[in-house]
C-alpha cells in the first residue's frame, strides 16, 4: 500500500525511499530545503571521502548555501560540508517536503 | 596534570598509546597536553607524512604517546590513512586514544567505527563537551559506554577538564585492568551473507599480522592495498572465487559505510539528547560574511593584508636589528680578530660563515609572524573558509583554494610560502603549489626591480614594474595549467571537505606550532644555506684580486654568449649568479662590478646598457632560480626531485621570457 506523502514522493509501507522517484541533485537543493541522500553516483575514491563525511543513503542533508554555480555548503549528521558543484551534483537525494 | 618526569623509568616496558581521532576533534590540544615539550617531530619513515611522538608520565610509569595523523576514515586512498592503520596493526599499541567531537558526535563516531575492527584496545576520549552542552545537547558518557561496549571519558581539553581521567584510563587499560568488550559494527544486513562467504573463503590465507576479519570487510570495501595483498596471498584459484564475489558486489562499499552508521545511530539514540535544529550558532553567523562569494574575498583580503601590514611593522624592523646590532657587529669581530692571522680565513667566517648563517637568522622573524598567522588561522577554523572562498580562481590551475593561501604568501617571502604548503592534503596539489610559489614575485625579488626600472625607464618605472609582476603571474597560471595538464594528467582530487566550527585558538598548540617549524626550518636549511653562501663567497674571493679576476667573474663571462642572447653581458650574468645567495645580491654585485657606490649605480647602469636590456634583465631576475633559502625549503617540503624540477623549470623560463623580451623590446625599438 502506498501512502502519499506531500508533493507526491511516495513511501512504501516499509518507509524507505522509493527507488529514482523524485530524486534530484544535491546541487539542486536551495538554501534551506532537505532532503535524503538516495544514492551516489561517483568513482570509489569520492565515494569513500562521501561516506566518511556523512553522505550515505539515508543521510539528513541540509542545504546551507547555494548559489547556483561554483561550490556550494550542506550540514550532513551534525557537520558542514563544502563540496564542489560537480562533486554535489553526483549526490542523489529526495527532497523533503 | 601529573608530573612529566625525565627520571627513571619504571621497571615495567613502556605502554605504547596511539592518539587517533577525526581532523578538528582536538587532537593536538590533546597531545600537546599529554607531553608538553617532551615530544618529537620527524616523518613516518619513507613517507612525507608528518610524525609526532612523545612522552608522558603518570604513577611512575613513562607512556610513549604517538600522534596517528587525523584522518576521517582507514581506508587506502591516503598516505596519512596508510600510515595510521598500518601503526596499529603491526605495532599493536597498548591502547588507542580515539577522540571525538560531541558536538558533531555522529559523524565524529565514523572513525572509531573503524577502529575498533582493529586488534588495539580503544578508549573513546569524548572531547569539546563544553562544544555541546552550549549547543544544547546532552550525552549521556555511560550509556554511550554501555552500547559501544568501549571506555568513554567525557572531555573538554581546551579547558584541561578530562585529562587526568583520560590518563587513568589509559594507565588501567596499559597494566591489563581494562575489560575490553566491544560492540563491533556489522555490514548492512542484505550483505551479511556476503561478508561471510568472503571471510570463510580467506580466512586461512590472511598473513600475519592482518585480523582475518578486517581483512574480509576491507576487501569487500574495495581497498586497493588488501585486495593486493589478498590477491599475493590466495592461492589462484581462491583468489578466482574471492574476486568474482567482489565484482558482484562492488556496491558493498555502501553497504559497509552504512553499517557503521547503523552501529553510530543505535549509541546517539540511547545516549544524545538532540539540540533544537534550525539553532543559529556563531559559526553559522560568521560564515554568511566568510563563505559569501563577494563578501569573502573582502574579508579574505583584508586578513591577508593584515598579515602583510604585521609582517612589515615587526618583521623587518626586527630583521634590520638583527642585522644591525648581531649579525654585522659578529662580523666585524671576526675580522678583527681573524685578520692579523689570515685574511683569507678572516673573509670565510666573516662574510661566508656568518653572513651565512645570519642570513638565515634574519628570516626567522618573518617566518615567526607567518607560522603565528597561519597558525592561528588554521587553528580558529578560517583556513578552510579561504580555500571555499578562493577554490574556483584555482581550478585551471588544477589547483583547489587550500592552495591559493601558500601562493598569495609568496608574495612577502617565498620561503614560508613554500614551507606553508604542508597544510594542504593532497600530495598532488601541494607538489604543484610548491613548485609553483616561487614563481611569485617576493619583496626581495620587487627590491631589485624597484632599484633598476627607475634606472631604465625613469617616470614609466610603475607601469614597467606593475607589468612585471603581471607578466610572472602569468607564467604562473600558464605553467600551473601546464604542469597540471602534462605531469599530473589533468587529475585533480575532488572538492569536498568539512567546514569545522569556529572556535578559540589555542596559545599553547600555536606556540607549540610555530617553536617546532621555526626550528625545523632553521636546522634543515642551515644544512643548505651555509654550504652554499660559504662556496659563493670563495668563488668570488678567489684566487684574489677582487671581484673582476674571481672564479665566479670566470663563470660569468663563460656564461656570456648563452646571456647574450638576452642581451646581458657578463656582468649582469654575473649579478644573476649572485641573487642565487639572495635577491638583492644583485644590485650589490653590479655595484662592484661597475665600479661605484649605489647613488651612481643607476646612472652607471643606465649608461652601460639599453633599455631592452635592462627590461629583459628585469624579466630574467624576477623568474630566475629562487634563493637558496626557497631553495632548501623547496628540498624540505617536496624533496631532491622535485626541488630539481623547479630549478631546471625556472632556468629555462626565465631565460625562454628573457629571451622574449629582449627581441620584442628591440623590435619596439628600444634597442
Amino acid at each position: 500500500m502506498m501512502r502519499q506523502g506531500r508533493k507526491g514522493f511516495g513511501k512504501c509501507r516499509e518507509g524507505l525511499p522509493l527507488p529514482d522517484n523524485g530524486t534530484v541533485p544535491l546541487s539542486m537543493l536551495k538554501p534551506g530545503e532537505q532532503g535524503v541522500v538516495s544514492k551516489i553516483l561517483c568513482g570509489r575514491n569520492l565515494l569513500c571521502r562521501m561516506t566518511s563525511l556523512g553522505f550515505t543513503p539515508g543521510a539528513q542533508v541540509t542545504m546551507i548555501q547555494n548559489y547556483g554555480h561554483g561550490p556550494l555548503i550542506a550540514q550532513v549528521r551534525g557537520a558542514r560540508v563544502a563540496l564542489g558543484r560537480g562533486e554535489a551534483s553526483r549526490v542523489q537525494v529526495i527532497r523533503n517536503a | 596534570m601529573n608530573e612529566q618526569g625525565r627520571g627513571s623509568q619504571s621497571a615495567d616496558r613502556n605502554p605504547l598509546v596511539a592518539l587517533a581521532g577525526q581532523p578538528n576533534v582536538g587532537k593536538s590540544t590533546v597531545f600537546n597536553l599529554l607531553t608538553g615539550l617532551n615530544q618529537h617531530v620527524g616523518n613516518w619513515p619513507g613517507k612525507t607524512v608528518e610524525r609526532k611522538e612523545g612522552t608522558f608520565t603518570c604513577d611512575g610509569t613513562t607512556y610513549r604517546l604517538v600522534d596517528l595523523p587525523g584522518t576521517y576514515s582507514l581506508t587506502a586512498n591516503s598516505p596519512e590513512e596508510l600510515v595510521a592503520r598500518e601503526f596499529i596493526i603491526r605495532e599493536r599499541p597498548d591502547v588507542v586514544v580515539a577522540l571525538v567531537d560531541a558536538a558533531i558526535l555522529e559523524r565524529s563516531l565514523y572513525l572509531v567505527a573503524e577502529l575498533v575492527a582493529l586488534p588495539a584496545p580503544v578508549i573513546v576520549g569524548l572531547n569539546m563537551m563544553d562544544v555541546a552542552q552550549q549547543e544544547g545537547m546532552q550525552i549521556d558518557p555511560q550509556k554511550l559506554e554501555a552500547t559501544l561496549g568501549v571506555r568513554v571519558v567525557p572531555m573538554s581539553a581546551s579547558h584541561n577538564v578530562g585529562v587526568r581521567e583520560l590518563v587513568e584510563a589509559i594507565g588501567q587499560a596499559a597494566r591489563g585492568d581494562y575489560i575490553y568488550t566491544p560492540k563491533r559494527p556489522e555490514i548492512r544486513a542484505d550483505h551479511a551473507e556476503v561478508l561471510a562467504e568472503i571471510t570463510r573463503l580467506v580466512t586461512e590465507w590472511v598473513p600475519q599480522p592482518y585480523p582475518p576479519d578486517w581483512v574480509a570487510l576491507k576487501l569487500l570495501e574495495g581497498d586497493e592495498e588488501i585486495t593486493r595483498l589478498m590477491q599475493a596471498h590466495l592461492p589462484a584459484e581462491r583468489w578466482e572465487a574471492v574476486h568474482d564475489i567482489l565484482k558482484a558486489h562492488e556496491d558493498a562499499l555502501v553497504a559497509v559505510a552504512s553499517g557503521r552508521y547503523e552501529w553510530i545511530g543505535q549509541a546517539i539514540r540511547a545516549a544524545v539528547t538532540r539540540p533544537r535544529t534550525g539553532q543559529i550558532g556563531l559559526t553559522e553567523r560568521l560564515d554568511r560574511w566568510a563563505t559569501h562569494p563577494l563578501g569573502g574575498l573582502v574579508i579574505l583580503a583584508a586578513i591577508l593584508g593584515l598579515t602583510f601590514w604585521l609582517t612589515y611593522t615587526v618583521g623587518t624592523p626586527a630583521l634590520n636589528l638583527l642585522d644591525t646590532y648581531v649579525i654585522h657587529p659578529l662580523a666585524d669581530l671576526a675580522r678583527t680578530v681573524l685578520e692579523p692571522f689570515s685574511p683569507w680565513l678572516a673573509g670565510l667566517v666573516a662574510d661566508g660563515v656568518i653572513g651565512g648563517a645570519g642570513f638565515i637568522l634574519t628570516f626567522l622573524p618573518i617566518l615567526v609572524i607567518f607560522f603565528a598567522v597561519m597558525g592561528v588561522l588554521e587553528d580558529v577554523g578560517y583556513m578552510a573558509r579561504a580555500a571555499y572562498v578562493m577554490d574556483r580562481f584555482m581550478h585551471p590551475m588544477g589547483l583547489h583554494g587550500k592552495s591559493f593561501l601558500p601562493l598569495f604568501l609568496g608574495f612577502g617571502c617565498n620561503v614560508p610560502a613554500v614551507l606553508g604548503t604542508r597544510v594542504i592534503e593532497s600530495r598532488r596539489a601541494r607538489l604543484l603549489t610548491a613548485l609553483l610559489v616561487p614563481l611569485v614575485p617576493c619583496t626581495a625579488r620587487m627590491t631589485v626591480v624597484a632599484f633598476l626600472a627607475p634606472a631604465f625607464f625613469g617616470p614609466a618605472a610603475t607601469l614597467v614594474s606593475w607589468g612585471v609582476v603581471l607578466l610572472a603571474l602569468s607564467v604562473l597560471a600558464v605553467s600551473g595549467v601546464l604542469i597540471s595538464k602534462i605531469v599530473f594528467r589533468g587529475e585533480r582530487a575532488a572538492f569536498i571537505m568539512e567546514l569545522p566550527l569556529y572556535h578559540l585558538p589555542n596559545p599553547r598548540t600555536i606556540g607549540l606550532l610555530v617553536w617546532q617549524r621555526t626550528l625545523e626550518f632553521v636546522r634543515k636549511a642551515g644544512t643548505v644555506i651555509l654550504p652554499v653562501s660559504v662556496v659563493v663567497w670563495a668563488l668570488s674571493a678567489l684566487p684574489g684580486g677582487g671581484v673582476e679576476s674571481s672564479y665566479l667573474a670566470t663563470v660569468g663571462r663563460w656564461l656570456e654568449p648563452a646571456g647574450r642572447l638576452l642581451g646581458l653581458d657578463w656582468r649582469l650574468v654575473v649579478a644573476l649568479l649572485t641573487s642565487f645567495v639572495a635577491k638583492e645580491n644583485s644590485i650589490a654585485t653590479l655595484g662592484v662590478l661597475l665600479g661605484t657606490g649605489e647613488g651612481g649605480l643607476a646612472q652607471r647602469l643606465a649608461a652601460t646598457y639599453p633599455a631592452a636590456t635592462g627590461l629583459a634583465f628585469l624579466a630574467v631576475q624576477v623568474l630566475f632560480i629562487p634563493c637558496v633559502a626557497t631553495v632548501a625549503a623547496m628540498r624540505q617540503e617536496v624533496g631532491w626531485r622535485g626541488m630539481l624540477f623547479n630549478l631546471g623549470l625556472q632556468t629555462a623560463v626565465s631565460l625562454a621570457v628573457g629571451m622574449t623580451v629582449y627581441w620584442l623590446a628591440r623590435l619596439g625599438g628600444l634597442g
